[in-house]
Order: structure tokens, then sequence, then C-alpha cells
């Protein structure tokens, strides 16, 4: 087990600096200079700029600018965006954000999920199955900023039950509705997920056997059916976890949620590379953790799986 | 069996109405009314692009911040008039040299004296190559000034400790009106200890200051309480402000429907069709100092400095029809132009000679064309650059196509993806096209809107227009010490620019915003920013 854990950390440092490398060359290959940009419809004057360029090391070669951040990164250094502030400041700044937003997300749709979903299962035909199927087909055929805006909308405004934006410091009671938003199309797949999952184990031969055994179902539905059905659901939700992490820049946008998404969008568009690099790399780093942990579940719900390399 | 199989469905249709419950118990808006002067009002804007730092902020997230925490010698009222703040007097002969007296008595929020080594030291920073300021072309007309190395400015002189003169390279009889900028601020000897750490937690002299050490929260919101040390005109009426940060100007509409913002100056686009039935007479709708065209350059052929180059150009201003775009495609939310400047700027005029080659005409355009034609013939397409990332797409469009339809002349928008690459394109000249074009004004003068973006070589004049006659004007009016005299000149400058058309007018953006039920004395500047000091809130 341990020397599984190891490898595969180690297997995740040539895929850091492949993904630095990459990132930072298409930042470096994006047409137009940043700088210029700086100062809106006015023309800079020609030495300033230049002055300017060397700051920020843009007068190199794409070779030179890469090493001379990925040996700045050795030293703690990720670099500094236009405004003056260092980019581990403002990773410390947004990854709290976005990690509470996400765990608020995910609490949401697997409680959801998995609860929702194994009634729906255990059900199959009734009514509140087919209403659940339904009323997730809806929301996975939603685009997420339909659900933002009705949502910012309806409770935010009309109803006045949540605020419409994330207030500074971004505290929980804000979050819960973007965090219902986030949610909302990941829960639906839930639901479905869980359902058909649910429904092909009460049906397999361990199931009718402690059946026959004459286990109550409140040890079977929990024990033998949930259990055995979480493997696909756990997977999902797991990656999906991930790709909450990163951020959602559509909802945080819509919320003005001060997190990952909105801030690496705005570094894009502005064409910050010190600050889009080290995102993507932390970002990396967490889509790593995130596969190693959802495999390392996989050995506690089934125990024939084991890793033994 | 029966029981049991109720219990889980009830389990979980508890678990989901709670959920649900407990998202919508939460939140819910916090600003309730205070009724009295101790009120914060909360405003919108964005997180500054730059440290705060007077001599570098070109732009208007941090711009916002800094008026309100400085105050310089001047500051510009409701209707862009210059009123003294920090100055007892500002005095010329000759309008080449200044002799500026600061008001006795003043400090900045920590205690240091604001005199007249505080605006020296400030400027003679703000202009120095080497410490890199966005701003510093501001200081170009002051003797000593340097692009291209590290040179004082040796037109300041300090007189006493109230007192300096300013000496230019040339007379320049807006440059009083210049004083108002935030690039003409003052800085406390302190900031000068450490300039970066001054630029995250800066120390000013205006009618607010920063609450905390912490009041800016980055990408989220500043702080800013009442300065008491500030004795000028704009004391503020309310107990604070609080500028928060939006990353999209439509959570800031949000919000402002939602009661969480007091005044918000930045409709955004997707609510200009309801936002005057959203908010009723709390809507504000009125010309800004910005001033939108596209400018086609000389080098283009059959756009260049002769007969059939006006021509052409005449044909094409003449063939836009801006009143039905600004109606269409921006709800009334632009003013069509009739000039080169902005109505809100003293000494704008709508009846300059020649201006009626900004009105729809489309029998005349045609006319014109076909004399061009006559000249040489026409061939290829008209086109229009622009950046996509800017929303323009539908009026690159619309103009194009009005283009198309009155001349029968193939033209099309040309899109460049992001701002970068199309100024990138505009500024090393390899743009072969005609370009999307705007100007915001810096301080309320006609000059601003003419002399950096036509005079002869002059820095933003990206369509490389040169007529000597103009840069004549210019001079004229630069150097004569009369307000009215130097607008006249102006106003004729602008005339020969109605006949060679370096860009063609099309429209002033207004300022597009509104206001909370419970605040109260809301009125835009001059620069589309409300005077938060005026608010009050019940």
């Amino acid at each position: 087990m341990a020397g599984y854990i190891l490898r595969r950390l180690l297997q995740a440092i040539p895929v850091l600096l492949g993904t630095t490398f990459l990132i930072y060359f298409m930042v470096f290959a994006m047409p137009g200079d940043p700088l210029l940009a700086l100062f809106g419809d006015k023309t800079p004057n020609p030495a300033l700029l230049e002055r300017l360029r060397q700051e920020y090391n843009l007068d190199q070669p794409f070779i030179v600018q890469y090493f001379l951040y990925l040996g700045g990164i050795f030293r703690g250094d990720f670099g500094t965006s236009f405004s003056g502030e260092a980019v581990s400041d403002i990773l410390a700044r947004t990854f709290p954000v976005t990690i509470r937003l996400a765990i608020l997300a995910l609490i949401i749709e697997f409680v959801g999920g998995v609860l929702i979903g194994l009634y729906s299962g255990l059900r199959k035909g009734k009514l509140f199955d087919g209403t659940a199927l339904i009323v997730s087909l809806v929301f996975i055929s939603l685009p997420i900023f339909v659900i933002a805006f009705v949502g910012q909308y309806v409770f935010g405004i009309q109803l006045g039950w949540a605020r419409t934006t994330v207030s500074s410091g971004a505290p929980i009671q804000d979050l819960i509705l973007p965090a219902f938003v986030l949610a909302s199309i990941s829960l639906a797949q839930l639901i479905r997920l869980t359902r058909a999952s649910v429904i092909e184990t009460a049906g397999l031969d361990f199931v009718r056997t402690a059946y026959g055994k004459g286990l109550s179902r409140r040890r079977i539905i929990p024990v033998h059916i949930l259990r055995n059905s979480l493997i696909p659901v756990v997977t999902y939700a797991a990656t999906d976890f991930g790709v909450l992490l990163v951020g959602a820049t559509v909802t945080e946008g819509i919320f003005n949620v001060p997190g990952v998404g909105r801030t690496l969008y705005q570094a894009i568009i502005r064409g910050e590379g010190p600050t889009v690099v080290s995102f993507v790399t932390v970002m990396v780093l967490i889509y790593l953790v995130v596969n190693l942990v959802v495999d390392l579940l996989y050995g506690l719900l089934d125990p024939r799986i084991r890793y033994v390399k | 069996m029966k029981k049991r199989r109720y219990g889980i469905g009830a389990i979980a249709l508890i678990a989901a109405s709670a959920l649900a419950l407990s998202g919508c118990a939460a939140g819910g808006s916090d600003d309730s009314a205070s009724g009295d002067t101790s009120a914060v009002i909360t405003a919108n804007g964005s997180e500054p692009q730059n440290p705060l730092i007077p001599t570098n902020t070109n732009e208007t997230g941090g711009g916002k911040i800094l008026d309100s925490i400085f105050a310089g010698l001047e500051y510009y009222d409701a209707t862009g008039a210059p009123q003294l703040d920090m100055a007892e007097s500002i005095d010329t002969d000759d309008s080449k040299t200044f002799t500026i007296k600061v008001k006795a008595d003043q400090t900045f929020s920590n205690g240091d004296p604001v005199d007249a080594d505080s605006f020296i030291n400030a400027w003679q920073y703000g202009a120095l190559l080497s410490n890199e300021q966005l701003n510093s072309y501001f200081f170009e007309d002051i003797e000593g000034f340097s692009y291209d190395a590290d040179s004082p400015l040796t037109g300041l002189k300090k007189v006493d400790d109230l007192t300096f003169t300013v000496t230019l390279n040339e007379a320049r009889s807006d440059f009083p009106l210049r004083l108002g900028y935030s690039a003409f601020y003052p800085l406390p000897k302190s900031a000068f200890d450490d300039i970066e750490a001054y630029g995250q937690n800066p120390i000013g002299n205006g009618p607010y200051k920063l609450a905390s050490d912490t009041a800016w929260a980055h990408n989220e919101k500043i702080d800013l309480v009442p300065n008491e040390s500030y004795q000028g005109g704009r004391q503020a009426k309310n107990g604070g402000l609080t500028i928060v940060f939006y990353a999209s100007e439509d959570a800031a509409y949000a919000d402002l429907l939602g009661g969480n913002l007091d005044v918000l100056d930045a409709v955004p686009s997707s609510a200009f069709g309801n936002y005057e039935s959203d908010l009723g007479d709390r809507a504000v709708n009125q010309p800004a100092a910005i001033f939108q065209s596209f400018t086609i350059p000389e080098r283009l052929a059959h756009f260049g400095n002769d007969e059939e180059g006006k021509l052409r150009r005449q044909a094409i201003s003449m063939a836009i029809n801006r009143d039905e775009i600004t109606d269409v495609i921006f709800s009334g939310t632009r003013t069509p132009a009739s000039d080169f400047t902005s109505p809100v700027i003293d000494g704008w005029s709508d009846s300059l000679e020649g201006a009626d080659v900004l009105a729809y005409n489309p029998d005349e355009a045609k006319k014109l064309w076909a004399q061009a034609d006559a000249i040489s013939p026409w061939s290829g397409s008209f086109q229009i650059a622009y950046n996509a990332d800017g929303g323009h797409a539908d009026w690159v469009d619309a103009v194009s196509n009005s283009v198309k339809n009155t001349l029968g002349i193939d033209a099309s928008g040309a899109p460049y993806p992001t701002f970068a690459e199309a100024r990138t394109a505009i500024t090393d000249r390899s743009i072969q096209t005609a370009f999307r074009t705007g100007w915001q004004a810096d301080y309320p003068g006609l000059f601003n809107f003419l002399g950096p973006l036509y005079a002869t070589n002059a820095s933003s004049n990206d369509g490389d227009y040169s007529n000597p006659e103009f840069d004549a004007l210019l001079q004229e009016g630069s150097s004569t010490a009369d307000a009215d005299e130097a607008n006249t000149d102006f106003q004729k400058a602008q005339e020969i620019l109605l006949k060679d058309l370096p860009a063609i007018p099309l429209w002033y953006s207004n300022v597009v915003g509104g206001y909370g039920e419970n605040v109260q004395d809301v009125e835009f500047g001059w620069n589309s920013v409300p005077l938060f000091y005026e608010i009050t809130k019940s």
C-alpha cells in the first residue's frame, strides 16, 4: 500500500513539470502584448514599455522566462501579478474560499444524490421515482448560468432569502445558494447514477440470499445494497470534487465569489503568466491527489480490490 | 415492512427539504436602514490593477479609490469645473510659469503636513523613468522631463514651505485644469520609505481614508471612513464608503436590485432594456466624458490625406445612421456625436461648422463616394477592427451594415480575440483596416480630447494624422491665457478635423447607473463616478 502511494506520488513529478511547461508556453504564445493592454486606449511611451518588459522578464526568450519562473518556484517565489501582489498570496487567499464552496456543494450533491437515488431505486417505477427522473433530466439539460441567474433572481432579489452575491470574506451562509447552484447538475447526475446502481445491486444473488436468510431490510439496504452500489457514485463524486476545487468560473462570476475560478479568469484576460501557471500547477496537484484518494477509496468499499505493488 | 419503507422515504424527503430550507433561511439583507449620517455607503468598483499610488493608477478601479482618499490642488465639481482644494491660489501671467500656493495647516491622515514638498516630491517620483509610473506622461510638459533617461523635473522650484513654481517647456493654457487629476496628487514623506508597502496601504489627504491597515481586501472590497483632518470642499456627509469589487456588472446589478448595493455606476448591457422599469426615477442615464470613434489610418489605400481620401471618409461618416444604432443597439445609452469631445466638457458645441458630416445622409454619401470613385475606382472591402472581448461586435456589425447598405460596398467587422492583441496590432502599425478607438478624458478640457490623439506625432495618434493647420490652432489655444479664447481655438481646430476626419466620430458613452431606495443626493461627476462624499442614507 505504502509503496503504491509512493509510486503514484513520484509519477506526479513529470506530470507537474509537463503541465507547467505547456501552460507557460500557451500563455507565452497568446498573441498581443499584455503590457500594452495595461494602458487602455492610450499608447504608452516606448522607453517606459521597455522598462516594464524587463521587470516582468517579458523581453527574454520563452525558455529563459520559463526557467526563471521555475527557479522562482523552488525558492518559494511564484512571481507577482501586475498589481504588485505576490502570486502566493493570491493562491492563499482564493483557494480557501473555493475549497469551502466545493465542500459545501459536495455535501449537498452527495447526501441529496444518494438519498434520493436510493429511494428512487428501491421504489422503481413509482411516482417518486418518475418525478425524480424527470426533474433530474431538466437540471441536467439546463446550462449552469441559467440555474445561477434564476436562483439569484428568485431567492436573492424576489424572495430575499439569500444574499444576491457573496459578501466579503465569503461566509458560509452566503455560499449556500451558490453551492446549491453548483451542486444542482451533479446532484441530478448522482440521483440517476445511484438509482441505476441500486436497481442493479438489488437484483443480485447475494441480496436475494440475504433476504432468504431472513435479514431485515434495515440491515440489507444500507449494508448490502447501498455499500455495494456506491463504487460508481464515489468515483463520480470524487472526480466532481476535483472539478469543484479548481473553480467554477461561471458560478463564481455570477455570485461574485472571490475564489479560484474568477481570479484565474481575470488573470487569463490580463495575460499574467505567473498567476495563470501557478494556479494551474496547484490545480493539477489537486487533481492528482483527488485521483489517488479515489483509487484508495475503492479498496475500502470493495474488499476484492487490493493494491499490492 | 410497509412502515419501514415509508420511513426511508420520509428521511429522504426531510433531508432534501432540510437542505433546501437551510439554503433559503441563510443570508438575507443586512443593510438595514439606519437613518443618520453615520451610515456607510456601498458602491461598485473593481480590483485596482496597480498598487494604489496616484502616479501609477490609470484605470477606473483604482482611480475611484484614489479620488476618495486623496485631495489634489483642486477637485472637479459635478459639472467638471475645477475648484481649489489644497491650493490657496494658482497664478500665471504667461501660461508657462505657474506660482502655486498651498493652503496652510493641511495634513495627511497620519499628521504629515501637506506642503510644497509633498507635491514636488510626488511629481518628481512620478516623472522619473526608472520608477516606471504608468502616468509619467502627465509630467511631459514640465521642464526637465525626459522619456528616455532619468531626469529630474528642473521646472519645479520650491519658494517657501507652502509655495512652489512650475515652469513648462511651452505655454499650456489648460495646465491648471489638469491639476485635479490623480497623477498630480501629493504624497506624504513616509510614502517614500517603502513605496511598495505604501501602495498596498496608502495614506492620503482626501475626504476619506482607509479604515485600517487591512482595509483593502484584495479582489473583495475596500473600506473607507471619513478623514477628519480633511478641510476642503468635499467633506463626507456619510459615515464611510465601502467599494465592493465585482468581476461582472451583472453581479453588481443583481446586488443593487437585491438591496446589497447603494450606488451603481455601470448597468450591464444585458439590463439596458429593463433598468429604467426596474429602478424608476433612481435610474441614471447621462452623457459622460467618453468619446467613441473608429480611426481610418492614412496609410490605407484610398484613404490618404488627399481629395479622394477626404471624400471617402465623409461618405462613410454620412452613411452611418447613428441615431438608429444608439437607439436600437444601445437602447439610448449612447448619445450620437456632434464633435470630437464630449458634452460634459466646457467648450463643447453641437454646431461646429461642418458638423453635418456626422448626420445620416445616404444620398449625399452615395454622391461623395461616386466622386471619389471617379478619382480612383474602389476595390476591396471596408473593415473595422475591434477587440472581441469588449462587447463591441454588435455595434461594429451595425455600423458596417449601415455603410454596406448605403454605399453598396462590402463592409464588415474584423475581430481580434483580445484587447491586448488589438492594441499590439494598432501600436506596431501592422493593422491594415480601420479600427475602433475610444477616449476617456483624464481632465475636463477640450485639449485632452484633441492634443494626445490628433496632433502630429502625439502619443496616441494611432492613425498617424498630421495637419500643420490643426497643430497651429492647438498651439494657439494652448498659449492663450484666456479659457474662452482657448476654447474658440480648439473649436476651430475641430472644424479642421471635421473636414479631414482622421477618425469617424460615432457617439458619446453615457454613464448608466442607479441607486438604492434608501440613499439620497446621488449625483454623478463629470467623469461618470458618483460624488460619493455627497451621498446620504436613511
